[in-house]
């Protein structure tokens, strides 16, 4: 990221960039290369080794499981609600709309406490559910719908404005030149939306595989059953098992790489459409 | 709404059906997801009486949780705003080798997991870390302590600003600026009459995100404070500590206050929203 011509800058360029890139190099930069380095100071032999323990493995494949899961989910509630929002009124339209984004404001921990009330073995709910044998706090179920709480935003938001700047008459031309309901779904509405909805997928994915907050609360985390990847590193770093917290760790982190590639394409592909 | 005037009797009352079918799906679905829980801590918290709200609200260790949350939020706001708006003028306005790397760089703590982001920086920062081994020896503490928790909301906070200043930067463009200065506007004149005026919404947008996400922020934070009573804990550390603790009046109440709080910050966020739209076009 050197400049060759740095020395010839006029200061009022140069010290704002300085102060970027000293920023970003100390607070973003800096801990990645860090955390990196640490993980793959051992060997490579010994990062798969950490990775592969079963507790840590365990937690990494529910963690991609679960995220997989909620992202499919949010595909159909996420563009359903935007749909809803965009062409259908009724009453407290506006107030629903309003609410959308209330997961991004509530802080996660809050998020956990509200469903344990809701949905724990003491509340209505979930002693109705307990005696059908379905454990929904302290089990998968329980980590879903936090995860759905705070995901919906973004399956929400990312189909939404695309929807508001979809002309109806791709549509009307559709439909007066004979093409069926479906059809018209499938082949007009679904191409344009689609790259807003794999957006809102990748995101709510994402966020899933880092959440931590709401599942320390609801999950219970118990290993091989409840335990998500981001509970195990914290409780491998209490324990000081660093090793075993750095291989977790880095799977996370160059997942998160990998997904925010992915909305990069994502990105220029949507522009590619408006075009 | 329905416009197909055209449409045959038999289809449009399907269609109606399935009007109906996909608008009751997304408010039962809405409901159950985002409504009842907020209902749920409400009826559950003020079950207990408000005189054991108040009382669970304003011991010294919830008072100290409150202050160090307040104090932190502060800290990152300022620095942020600071930061994430000299960011969005250089990414906006110049142009350099590995802007665009930097530019990748910037949505990075989105991504990452929060507990992933206080580990990070308790291996650089932690006594036996890369820079804290330095410190240490210095006498300077800054995992489980201040720094290191302002430090983890300064990261997962970074982007807020900067990301909603570099498009309205972006669409502005860079000629009133340059007018300015051709009048013979200083750069600092340029900036603060120019520049200021027509990012000023971005920048309240994202400060109120920062604010939100500050006052939220728990894995990042939990990692690198070791969650001391009455020193390192904050809000909703404390929360978190009062519900394992099984001292649920504690943590409702406490939990339904930032709730309150968020509902109040997301009516700003509207209003901003609404002014950012209505100055923009």
């Amino acid at each position: 990221m050197k400049n060759n011509r740095a020395t010839a800058l006029a200061p009022s360029e140069m010290i704002p960039r300085s102060l970027s890139l000293f920023y970003i190099g100390f607070l973003i930069v800096l801990p990645i290369v860090a955390i990196t380095a640490e993980a793959f100071k051992g060997g490579l032999q010994n990062l798969f080794h950490q990775i592969a323990l079963p507790e840590g493995l365990y937690a990494l494949k529910l963690t991609f499981f679960l995220a997989l899961f909620l992202a499919l989910i949010n595909i159909v509630t996420g563009t359903a609600t935007a749909w809803v929002l965009v062409r259908y009124s009724f009453p407290l339209k506006t107030f629903m709309n309003a609410l959308i984004d209330i997961p991004f404001a509530i802080p996660t921990v809050v998020t956990g406490i509200m469903l344990v009330v809701l949905y724990g073995p003491n509340s209505p709910i979930g002693s109705f559910f307990e005696k059908q044998g379905i454990e929904i706090i302290f089990n998968k179920p329980g980590i879903i719908l936090a995860l759905l709480f705070v995901t919906f935003p973004f399956a929400v938001r990312s189909v939404q404005p695309v929807l508001m700047e979809m002309e109806k008459d791709m549509e009307e031309a559709a439909q007066t030149l004979g093409a069926s309901r479906a059809t018209i779904f499938f082949r007009v509405i679904l191409p344009t939306l689609l790259p807003s909805i794999l957006t809102g997928a990748a995101l709510s994915f994402s966020r899933a595989l880092g959440e931590f907050g709401s599942i320390v609360i609801v999950a219970g985390n118990i290993p091989f059953k409840t335990q998500v990847a981001s509970v195990y590193i914290y409780g491998e770093i209490e324990s000081a098992n660093i090793q075993s917290a750095l291989g977790t760790a880095v799977v996370l982190l160059f997942s998160s790489f990998i997904v925010l590639f992915f909305l990069n394409i994502l990105q220029k592909w949507s522009h590619k459409h408006e075009r | 709404m329905s416009d197909e005037h055209r449409c045959v009797e038999l289809t449009r009352s399907r269609h109606r059906i399935g009007q109906w079918l996909l608008l009751s799906f997304v408010l039962i679905w809405f409901f159950i997801l985002i409504l009842t829980p907020l209902i749920g801590i409400i009826k559950e918290t003020f079950s207990q009486g408000i005189e054991a709200v108040k009382n669970s609200l304003t011991t010294p260790a919830s008072m100290h949780a409150f202050w160090l949350t307040l104090v932190i939020t502060a800290s990152a706001v300022v620095l942020n705003t600071l930061f994430g708006t000299i960011l969005a003028v250089v990414l906006a306005r110049q142009n350099f080798k590995g802007k665009l790397f930097l530019e990748s760089l910037l949505d990075l703590p989105f991504a990452v997991s929060p507990i992933v982001a206080g580990f990070m920086f308790i291996l650089l920062f932690g006594p036996r870390g890369w820079i804290g081994n330095w410190f240490s020896s210095l006498n300077i503490k800054i995992i489980y302590a201040f720094p290191g928790m302002l430090i983890a909301t300064l990261f997962v906070t970074l982007p807020f600003v900067a990301r909603e200043v570099l498009p309205v930067l972006r669409e502005f463009g860079p000629e009133q600026e340059e007018t300015a200065s051709t009048l013979g506007a200083s750069q600092w004149q340029t900036f603060w009459r120019v520049t200021l005026p027509s990012i000023k919404w971005g920048m309240a947008y994202g400060v109120t995100l920062t604010i939100a996400r500050s006052i939220g922020e728990f894995g990042a934070v939990l990692v690198v404070s070791g969650s001391i009573i009455n020193k390192t804990q904050t809000a909703t550390l404390r929360i978190h500590d009062q519900f394992t603790d099984f001292n649920y009046a504690g943590a409702f109440s406490a939990a339904l206050l930032l709730a309150a709080f968020s509902f109040f910050l997301l009516n700003i966020i509207q209003c901003i929203y609404k002014k950012k739209g209505s100055a923009s076009t």
